[in-house]
C-alpha cells in the first residue's frame, strides 16, 4: 500500500493490505469489524494471505468475504467446521480460517465444531460471541446471559425457562485435539492487543501443525442490545467479561 | 447391518471379477479420479464407505467418516470448492440430512457425486431396497429452484461406468450430480469387466486455492439483491437447459413393434427385463424403455415409443413416482398403469407379468382406441 | 436359462460364504451370475439368506416367483423358503438340525447329515459348503472343478489354513449328492 506521507510525519496506523477499503454493513460500533481487521493483520504479517481459504458463516459476518481479501467458502449455516476439515483433507499446504458467530457455532453447528475439534483438524477457528442473533433481529442466542433481554426471551432469558449459557470454548478446550483455546475481547485497545496476541497464536499454532486452534472473541451488539456504542462496550467490559472470563483457557503447545 | 463379502481379489482393468455393488461403485470412484471421500455408515450403503476407508488410503487420498451426513456433506462442500473430485454416499435419511448442502451447492456451482443407495421409506423406514427418493433426487431435496443430474444404473457393471460419467457431467456443468441406486445394487455381487476410466480434469477457474497472484474467489450461493439473485437464477436455469437439452440418456430393449411397453429403472428394469422375456414367450409383443437419466427425463423419446403402443406400464420399488414424469411425457396419448412395491420389497416377476397382461386386457378391449392385430 | 438358488440358515453357518462361492464359481465357468443377500425385511428370526441366479445371459430380476433349488439349513428355512422351490426343483434340507420333511413330493427333497459330512471331514463349523457340495454332485449346477478353484482362490487370499478342511467337506458333500443322485436319477430341472 502507497500513502503520500508529508515530509517529517510517519504512518503509525494503516489499513492493512488484506482489509478492503470498502465500508461495511456492519452496524455503528459493532465489534465484528474490529475482529475482521485483526484477522486481516495477523494473517498480513504472517505472510499468509495467498494460501488463505477462509470460510464464512451464516449470520452477520456473512459478508466477511466482502472485506477480508483471501479466498472465501461460504459455508451453510454452523457447518464451517466440517467445510474447513473438507478443505484441510485435500489442500495439505493452505491456511484454512474459519469465521463463525455464536448462533453458528454453539447453536446450529455445535456438531460440526466438537468434531472438528475432537479429530483435532489444523484448523484455526475463529469464534465471535455477541450473545445474541444479530442477523435475525436480536433473538436469543445459546451464549446470551442470564438475565439478558432479546426478541426471543422479552422477560430476559431465565435459566428454569430458557436454560444456561453454554460456555462453548472451556468446553471445547477439554478435548485433546485442541491445542489451544483462548477468549478475546473487543472492549477497549488493550483488550484488542491482547485478542490479536491470541490470534496469531492460534495462527502459528496451524503452521506448526500442533492441532485444532480456537479463539472465541466476545464482542458488542449495539442493536440487539438496544445499547449506544459506548453502553455496549461498558457491558462487555462489565457484565459479558464477568461471565466469559478473557484469557488462555489451554495451551497444549506448552504442556508438550 | 452389512453383509461379509469375500475379500476382492486384485483390480485391474480389463480383468471380470466378482463385485458387490457398494464396493465396485467405491472403488469405480477411486479409479475415475476421486481425490475425498466423506461418508457416515447407513445401511445399505456402508460397505461403501468401508471400502473407502480401506482403500483411500492406500492411495494416499483423504477419507472422512464424519460426525453425521451433515458433516460430511459439508466436507465434500469444502474440499470440492477447492477444485478436488470428490464422492459421498448415502441411503435415504441420510440423503435427507444432505439435502441442505446439496442446495448450497447446486447455487455456489459445486461439482460433486452423490450416491444414494436407496431403501425404504418415509422417516427411518426399514433397510430393504426402494426406489422411493425418486421425488427426491429429481424434483427437490432441498431449498430453491435447481435440478441435479440423476444417474440410474440397473447393474454394477454399469454402475462403475456410470460413476467416470458422473464426475465429468459434474465437473463440466459445475454440478452435484446424483447416482441413484438401491439396497438391491448396493447389496448384490456380479462378475464385472472392470473398465476403469479417469475423466480429464477440467481447469476449476473458479475453485479457492489460495489467492496466489489473483484476486481472491469467493464460493457462494447468497445474492442478497433480489436483482441479483435473480440473475444468477437466470444464469442457473440456462445451464439446467443446457443440460437437459444435450445429456438426456435411455436404453431400450424389444422397442421395434412393441405393443406394450415397461418403463423402469434401476432393479425395477432388471425385474422388468425377466417379465419381458416370458411375456414375449407367451406371444405378448413387450419392450422395455429404461431412463438412465432421471434428470433430465428421456421425455421426447418416451412420447416417441409410447405414442406406437397400445399401454404403458410403470415398474417402481415405490407407491409411483416416476409415473408421474412418465403421464407428462405421454400426455395421455397411451393409457399408463403402474405397478408397484414399498417398503423394500420387490415386485416379483410374476407380479408385474400379470399387470402387464391385465394392462393387455385392458387395452385391447378398449374399443374407442384404434385396434391393431397383437399377437403373432 | 436362470437358475435360482436360495441358502438359508441360522447366521453364522456359512450361508452368505456359500452362496459366493457358489457364484464365484459360476463365473468362472464365464456364466452370467447375480448374488445378492437377503438383508431386508426377509430377515428375522436371526435367519440369513441369501440368493444365487447363475444364466447364460445378463441376470434380470434379482427376486424370483420360484427358485430353482433352495439350500435349507435350519427349521425356520425349510418352513419359508421350501415353499418357494418351484416343481421339479431340488430342495437340499440340513438332515442333522431339521427333523421335518418338506411335505412336497413334487420337488427332489434331498436329506444331507451336513454337520455330519462337516464333522468327518474335519470342521464341524463348515455345514453351508457340506450343503454347497451335496447340491452340486446331485444338480450339477456348476462343475466341482469350478467350486474348487473358487475355494482355492478366496481361501487362499484370507484364510489359507482354512482351505484344506474347506476342500474335505466340499467333497465329502459331493460325494454324498452324486450318490443321491446315482440312486435316483437326474435331479435338474429346466
Amino acid at each position: 500500500m502507497t500513502t503520500d506521507t508529508p515530509a517529517g510525519a510517519r504512518v503509525i496506523f494503516e489499513r492493512p493490505e488484506l482489509l478492503a477499503d470498502r465500508s461495511t454493513h456492519y452496524c455503528p460500533g459493532c465489534g465484528h469489524g474490529v475482529v475482521h481487521r485483526l484477522i486481516a493483520e495477523v494473517l498480513g504479517e504472517l505472510g499468509l494471505g495467498p494460501r488463505t481459504i477462509a470460510v464464512a458463516p451464516v449470520g452477520c459476518a456473512v459478508f466477511a468475504y466482502d472485506y477480508i481479501g483471501v479466498d472465501f467458502v461460504e459455508a451453510p449455516h454452523g457447518r464451517a467446521p466440517a467445510v474447513a476439515s473438507g478443505i484441510r483433507r485435500v489442500r495439505p499446504d493452505a491456511f484454512v480460517l474459519t469465521y463463525q458467530g455464536d448462533g453458528d457455532l454453539a447453536a446450529i453447528g455445535t456438531a460440526e465444531i466438537v468434531h472438528a475439534a475432537g479429530r483435532g483438524e489444523l484448523l484455526t477457528a475463529v469464534f465471535v460471541n455477541n450473545g445474541i442473533y444479530g442477523m435475525t433481529g436480536g433473538q436469543m442466542a445459546p451464549t446470551t446471559l442470564l438475565g439478558q433481554r432479546s426478541t426471543s426471551s422479552p422477560g430476559g432469558r431465565e435459566a428454569s425457562f430458557h436454560g444456561y449459557p453454554i460456555p462453548m470454548t472451556e468446553m471445547l478446550a477439554i478435548m485433546p485435539g485442541v491445542a489451544y483455546a483462548a477468549r478475546g475481547s473487543v472492549a477497549d485497545a488493550p483488550a484488542i492487543g491482547r485478542t490479536k496476541q491470541y490470534l496469531r497464536r492460534a495462527c502459528e499454532i496451524q503452521l506448526e501443525g500442533r492441532g485444532f486452534a480456537i479463539v472465541e472473541v466476545i464482542s458488542n451488539c449495539p442493536v440487539g442490545w438496544g445499547m449506544t456504542p459506548t453502553q455496549s462496550m461498558e457491558r462487555l467490559r462489565e457484565v459479558v467479561a464477568k461471565e466469559y472470563r478473557p484469557g488462555v483457557i489451554v495451551d497444549r503447545t506448552k504442556e508438550a | 447391518m452389512t453383509t461379509a463379502t469375500i475379500p476382492p481379489a486384485p483390480l485391474h482393468h480389463g480383468h471380470r471379477v466378482l463385485m458387490k455393488g457398494n464396493e465396485a461403485m467405491a472403488e469405480a470412484a477411486i479409479q475415475a479420479g476421486c481425490d475425498a471421500y466423506f461418508g457416515y455408515p447407513i445401511t445399505p450403503q456402508a460397505e461403501l464407505l468401508e471400502w473407502m476407508a480401506r482403500r483411500m488410503p492406500e492411495e494416499g487420498r483423504p477419507f472422512v467418516q464424519a460426525e453425521s451426513e451433515l458433516g460430511a456433506i459439508n466436507m465434500a462442500l469444502g474440499a470440492a470448492a477447492t477444485g478436488a473430485r470428490v464422492l459421498v454416499s448415502s441411503s435415504s435419511p441420510g440423503i435427507s440430512l444432505m439435502a441442505e448442502a446439496m442446495s448450497y451447492m447446486a447455487g455456489s456451482e459445486i461439482p460433486m457425486v452423490l450416491v444414494n443407495v436407496m431403501r425404504g421409506g418415509p422417516g427411518l423406514g426399514g433397510i430393504g431396497p426402494s426406489q422411493a427418493d425418486y421425488f427426491q433426487a429429481t424434483k427437490g431435496h432441498g431449498h430453491g429452484d435447481y435440478r441435479v443430474p440423476v444417474l440410474a444404473p440397473s447393474s454394477i457393471g454399469e454402475a462403475m461406468a456410470l460413476m467416470a460419467d458422473a464426475f465429468e457431467l459434474a465437473e463440466k456443468y459445475r454440478t452435484p450430480v446424483f447416482i441413484l441406486a438401491d439396497g438391491t445394487l448396493g447389496q448384490a455381487m456380479e462378475p464385472v469387466e472392470l473398465q476403469f476410466r479417469t475423466p480429464p480434469r477440467v481447469a476449476a477457474d473458479w475453485a479457492v486455492t489460495g489467492a496466489d497472484g489473483r484476486p481472491p474467489r469467493v464460493v457462494k450461493s447468497m445474492h442478497l439483491e433480489p436483482e441479483d439473485l435473480e440473475v444468477h437464477n437466470r444464469h442457473l436455469q440456462a445451464k439446467f437447459a443446457q443440460i437437459a437439452a444435450r445429456e438426456v440418456r435411455w436404453a431400450g430393449e424389444h422397442l421395434d413393434g412393441a405393443e406394450l411397453v415397461i418403463v423402469a429403472y434401476g432393479t425395477a428394469a432388471r425385474v422388468a427385463r425377466t417379465v419381458i422375456a416370458r411375456a414375449r414367450d407367451d406371444g405378448l409383443r413387450a419392450g422395455l424403455f429404461r431412463p438412465i437419466t432421471l434428470w433430465p427425463f428421456p421425455s421426447a423419446a418416451l412420447a416417441e415409443v409410447a405414442a406406437r403402443a397400445r399401454g404403458v406400464l410403470v415398474v417402481e420399488l415405490s407407491a409411483g413416482q416416476m409415473v408421474e414424469d412418465v403421464r407428462l411425457a405421454i400426455e395421455g396419448r397411451t393409457p399408463v398403469a403402474f405397478e408397484g412395491r414399498t417398503g423394500g420389497m420387490v415386485p416379483t416377476p410374476g407380479e408385474v407379468l400379470d399387470a402387464l397382461r391385465r394392462l393387455w386386457a385392458a387395452t385391447t378391449a378398449d374399443a374407442t382406441r384404434p385396434t391393431r392385430e397383437a399377437r403373432p | 436359462m436362470e437358475r435360482s438358488v436360495v441358502f438359508a440358515g441360522f447366521g453364522g453357518q456359512g450361508l452368505l460364504f456359500a452362496g459366493q462361492v457358489l457364484a464365484r464359481a459360476a463365473m468362472d465357468e464365464d456364466r452370467e451370475v447375480l448374488w445378492i443377500p437377503t438383508y431386508g425385511p426377509e430377515m428375522r428370526g436371526g435367519t440369513a439368506a441369501c440368493t444365487v441366479i447363475v444364466g447364460d445371459e445378463p441376470i434380470g430380476s434379482p427376486v424370483v416367483d420360484a427358485a430353482w433349488a433352495a439350500v435349507v439349513l435350519n427349521p425356520p428355512s425349510l418352513a419359508k423358503f421350501g415353499p418357494l422351490v418351484a416343481p421339479g426343483g431340488t430342495l437340499v434340507v440340513n438332515a442333522t438340525l431339521i427333523e421335518a420333511e418338506s411335505g412336497r413330493d413334487d420337488v427332489d427333497e434331498l436329506r444331507v447329515p451336513c454337520t455330519r459330512l462337516a464333522r468327518e471331514a474335519g470342521d464341524d463349523r463348515l455345514v453351508s459348503v457340506a450343503a454347497l457340495g451335496a447340491l452340486v454332485g446331485r444338480t450339477g449346477i456348476v462343475g466341482p472343478d469350478a467350486v474348487i478353484a473358487a475355494l482355492r482362490e478366496i481361501l487362499g487370499r484370507k484364510h489359507p489354513e482354512a482351505l484344506e478342511a474347506d476342500l474335505a467337506v466340499f467333497e465329502g458333500g459331493l460325494a454324498f449328492g452324486r450318490a443321491a443322485r446315482a440312486k435316483v436319477g437326474p435331479a435338474a430341472v429346466g
